[in-house]
């Protein structure tokens, strides 16, 4: 598994991705997607305007992957407040945040995810076990923000909080349960670092 | 959780003297939005993202990313509550966990 992104003359990247590859980006792209959620509009498809008028969560999600997507604004994870007045405040300001741009943040996330599949499933296999899948520099970016998610909620479910972590997951022995999530974590990572430098400014 | 406090001052009606309600000004302290360090996200992509959405040169962004990194956090803006919130919200947008403060040093 190289996945290597190399960029595309005049823009855009391209990377040749195989049968087993396209349906393990595939399948983690729509677990974030059901993880995310629907937005409001969903309920109310004839009302346009219900995704702009409907407010969003005010508490942070229960799941840690949502709350690692959606942090509270407010709170300074390495910083205790200094009275319980000053927290009361903080988690006030975040809730707000939360009600005015969570809607917005969780609708990005869900794009970027639906172009990725929807990438996938234009394919037009090559060969016989796979395809060179080819981006155009915007597609290339919502491809960057889609894998950065991917990462994050994998880094969260593994339980990655410091660098040690990501240390002890290069010599997880091969019977660990966690082993294909990590592969999976790492040559997503691989994915994310060539197609990054294909957009550096 | 515990008590919530309103976010903005309620309005109370008070005749007797407006000067008192601006007793207690918000001091003039700028706000500052702060990106932690994450051992997921990549060095490189902080980079990109200090690159691309402050368009911070490459030096500068990289020095940021570096503090990040080794320091666990780095002032990236400074400004109005309303543009670091904004910023904030970008941040997110782009997966750093990213917060605001009033810069009390």
């Amino acid at each position: 598994m190289p996945g290597i992104f190399e960029p595309l003359p005049g823009g855009g990247a391209a990377v040749a991705l195989d049968d087993v590859e396209i349906s393990i980006i595939r399948s983690l792209a729509v677990q974030l997607l059901e993880l995310i959620g629907p937005g409001p509009a969903e309920d109310a498809p004839d009302d346009p305007l219900a995704e702009l008028f409907n407010e969003g969560p005010s508490e942070a999600p229960a799941d840690p992957v949502l709350r690692r997507l959606f942090p509270d604004a407010y709170c300074d994870p390495e910083r205790a407040p200094d009275s319980p007045d000053a927290a009361a405040e903080q988690q006030a300001h975040s809730a707000e945040f939360r009600r005015y741009t969570e809607n917005d943040l969780r609708a990005g996330k869900r794009e970027s995810a639906l172009a990725v599949i929807r990438s996938l499933d234009g394919l037009a296999p090559v060969e016989e076990s796979g395809a060179v899948l080819e981006l155009a520099p915007g597609e290339s970016r919502q491809w960057l923000g889609a894998l950065n998610d991917l990462r994050l909620a994998i880094g969260s479910r593994l339980d990655i909080t410091d660098e040690d972590d990501t240390d002890l997951l290069y010599r997880l022995p091969d019977e660990d349960p966690r082993k294909p999530m990590v592969m999976a974590y790492l040559w997503l990572g691989g994915l994310q670092e060539t197609l990054v430098a294909t957009l550096m400014p | 959780m515990g008590p919530v406090t309103s976010p903005a001052p309620v309005e109370i009606e008070r005749t007797e003297s407006a000067e008192e309600v601006f007793a207690v000004p918000e001091p003039d302290v700028p706000w500052i939005t702060i990106v932690h360090n994450d051992p997921v996200n990549l060095m490189s992509y902080v980079t990109y993202v200090f690159q691309t959405y402050f368009g911070y040169p490459k030096d500068k962004a990289t020095k940021l990313m570096l503090d990040v990194h080794h320091k666990g956090r780095a002032v990236v803006s400074s400004g109005s509550r309303e543009e670091m919130e904004r910023d904030v919200q970008a941040m997110h947008g782009y997966g750093l966990w990213a917060t605001l403060q009033q810069d009390r040093k």
